[in-house]
């Protein structure tokens, strides 16, 4: 046995025991505090939420003792005679939501299935194929480049601001839509949602921009839901012989279906909480209206626009309206996050 | 996957070196702008108020900067209501409004209020009548008619009857109105609560109303765009305003029931039929005069008769006495109307009372 390699089984044992040895103090404190500091920003977050939530209300206070339930069914807001009501808020947020999620749903699930099931690259692979392509490696990444490239630019969609969508809203949507709108309303005027002239903004253009808004979200979140459909599934659904087709409609869909569902309603709560592009083109008018094509009111457009000015009393009304949207927001986003976890659940157990 | 992977994090790189570049490019680029002119001891001011007169103030503070490097004014045009409300809580160094203070407004504040009205505007409205007459007259009746939502289509009577000749379209009547709180709504409903019975006791006079018909914009900016954009619609503007964006407007009738073009000349002839009160405010609901334009608005600049800081009273008063004399050249480009000589002799009485 030679010197060098006893030091070797030597310096090896020492390796074991400073594997095996006890954290040192300072690793302990270390830890410690590590975790403390987790604990302690996470409860902050906690606190800061409960924080805002309380000074909202507190402000409130008066206006909800003052105007109590009458508030959510009024029909005006005149500072004037401090009459408050924000019935037409409260529709027009949930009217152009819906609309906008329809929109945004038909859309974004278009794009998700599209994306999920490789519709792009498979085509540019028999493209390449037939060109004689394929087997080359500058070509053979081309698909999935191009199908990552579309999917950037739809997630892009959610980093335009809100203030582009509105301006954008008025000087191209709206003249777009109101040619075939008011040829709607001069033909099929008596169904109600035809039942008025669409002027400028209104809810039809909110809605048009608003299901931009949402769409990389559902687009995103059911693309994920999608791709975590387990390949299992996958085999056996063209193993019994189904059709692509099929294959989507009945197998895929319905498994990510508790996934599709949370993106939609993660959109939701998007939709309901958007101010800026509403506020330049929902019309700000406190109508109630079936009609697509009539201005609206939304709740968030609301305190972006009175709350610069407002006086005391009118404060409270608003931080008021603010609690209601802060209610109607929440119960939608703890639906979208409570069916997302189903979700989870229900995939890990066909895994 | 992994390639894609790949690509997108060289694309994130390369927006974020875009990013990096352009902060540079804006920090140095200005920095090397303010260290070219540092003279004198750095004072700030900060004021808070109406968005009508910004413009006009804006460029008062940058040409003073030039004058006196040192003087720096932070104008946050967040409106007239926000700026009687810091103003009040002693958050600023001075605020701005188009609604004068009233006296209970004006017993809140603890150092004293001076009101000193600086440039005064008038307010138009403004239409889009792609068919309609190069000119369109609008008799009280008319425009108290559309903002009620009495009146609905552009070849109404009541308009027809004011445009003899004129070939009115058979369209509808979009009305477009502020969305936001506002002096200028204060303003306009306070001349239409001064003309019309049937407004005063419906909508009456505020920074914001419930108006009975028609949509909102944010803003004068945003009224402007819902004109541009909707065939048939009217709305009220500041002056300055439609004329940058040439949209057309309406001739109005006055007091003496005469129709009135909405300009500089007439909206001065308006300020002349009123004469100010010792304590500088005033509404001016309705003014007389034959050429007299009828909504007409003094701007406000809000100053406390005590300052902690002399030198803060002594800049600011300096800065008043420019903004009379030389700053008044300004306004005719902008679309302000000049103070009356009369009333910049008052003013210039007024700033004794501040230090």
């Amino acid at each position: 046995m030679s010197s060098s390699q006893t030091d070797a089984a030597v310096a090896q044992g020492q390796a074991i025991t400073a594997i095996a040895q006890p954290p040192s103090p300072g690793e302990v404190l270390w830890d410690r505090l590590f975790r403390r500091c987790t604990f302690g920003i996470a409860v902050f977050t906690v606190l800061l939420t409960i924080y805002v939530v309380f000074s909202i209300g507190r402000v409130a206070m008066p206006a909800i003792h003052a105007y109590g339930w009458q508030f959510m069914s009024g029909k005006t807001w005149d500072a004037n005679r401090a009459e408050y009501g924000i019935l037409p808020a409260i529709a027009g947020t949930i009217y152009s939501s819906i609309l906008g999620l329809i929109g945004g749903t038909v859309f974004g699930l278009a794009i998700a299935i599209f994306l999920s099931e490789r519709f792009l690259s498979s085509g540019l692979e028999s493209v390449l194929k037939f060109l004689g392509l394929a087997e080359r490696s500058v070509w053979d990444t081309l698909p999935d480049r191009i199908e990552n490239l579309l999917r950037t630019t739809i997630e892009l969609l959610a980093a335009i601001p809100s203030v582009v969508y509105g301006l954008w809203g008025i000087f191209v949507v709206i003249p777009m839509v109101r040619p075939g709108a008011n040829w709607m309303h001069e033909h099929l005027g008596w169904i109600p949602i035809f039942g008025t002239t669409l002027s400028g903004p209104g809810l039809l253009p909110a809605a048009v921009v608003l299901a931009i808004m949402v769409l990389p979200t559902i687009s995103a979140i059911s693309r994920d839901a999608l791709v975590a459909v387990p390949p299992k599934i996958r085999e056996a659904a063209f193993g019994i012989g189904a059709t692509r087709w099929e294959a989507i409609l009945a197998i895929f869909l319905p498994t990510a279906a508790t996934g599709i569902l949370g993106a939609i309603l993660l959109g939701f709560g998007r939709a309901l909480g958007e101010t800026m592009a509403l506020a330049m083109l929902a019309g700000n008018a406190n109508v109630l209206s079936w009609s697509l094509f009539s201005p609206a009111n939304t709740l968030a457009a609301l305190l972006a626009n009175h709350f610069p000015e407002a006086g005391t009393v009118e404060v409270g009304a608003l931080m008021y309206a603010a609690l209601v949207l802060l209610t109607i927001t929440l119960i939608v986003n703890i639906l979208g996050t409570l069916i997302l976890q189903r979700a989870d659940a229900e995939l890990k157990g066909l895994r | 996957m992994k390639s894609g992977l790949i690509l997108r994090t060289r694309s994130i790189w390369v927006s974020m070196a875009f990013f990096v570049l352009a902060l540079a490019w804006g920090i140095f680029g200005s920095s090397s702008r303010m260290s070219a002119a540092d003279v004198g001891e750095p004072i700030t001011l900060q004021g808070t108020g109406a968005t009508f007169p910004a413009p006009l103030y804006e460029r008062w503070f940058a040409e003073y900067n030039k004058l006196h490097p040192n003087v720096q004014v932070n104008y946050q045009a967040l409106g007239s209501g926000a700026g009687v409300k810091q103003f009040q809580q002693n958050l600023v160094d001075f605020g701005a409004s188009d609604a004068a203070m009233t006296d209970e407004e004006m017993a809140a504040v603890k150092n004293g209020a001076v009101l000193l009205p600086m440039t005064a505007g008038s307010i138009v409205l403004a239409y889009n009548l792609p068919d309609g007459p190069a000119e369109l007259k609008l008799s009280r009746e008319a425009y108290v008619g559309i903002f009620l939502g009495k009146i609905t289509q552009w070849d109404d009577p009541a308009i027809a009857k004011a445009n003899p000749g004129a070939k009115l379209p058979a369209a509808k009547i979009t009305v477009v109105t502020r969305s936001d709180g506002s002096g200028t709504t204060f303003v306009f409903t306070t001349h239409l609560t001064g003309i019309s019975d049937a407004w005063k006791s419906g909508p009456g006079a505020g920074k914001s109303v419930n108006f009975p018909v028609g949509v909102a914009g944010k803003g004068n900016p945003g009224v402007t765009a819902l004109i541009k954009q909707t065939p048939g619609a009217i709305g009220y503007v500041e002056y300055g305003y439609a004329k940058q964006t040439g949209m057309p407007m309406a001739i109005l009738e006055n007091k003496a029931g005469k129709f009135i073009k909405p300009d500089l000349e007439s909206g001065q002839k308006a300020l002349a039929s009123v004469k100010l009160p010792e304590n500088l405010r005033a509404w001016i609901p309705d003014p007389a005069g034959d050429s007299s334009y009828p909504i007409v608005t003094y701007s406000w600049l809000l100053c406390y008769k005590k300052y902690q800081n002399p030198k803060v009273a002594n800049t600011l008063k300096a800065l008043v006495q420019f903004g009379l004399d030389q700053g008044q050249s300004y306004s005719k480009d902008l679309g302000y109307i000049p103070l009356p000589t009369n009333v910049i002799a008052d003013d210039k009485k007024a700033l004794d009372l501040i230090s």
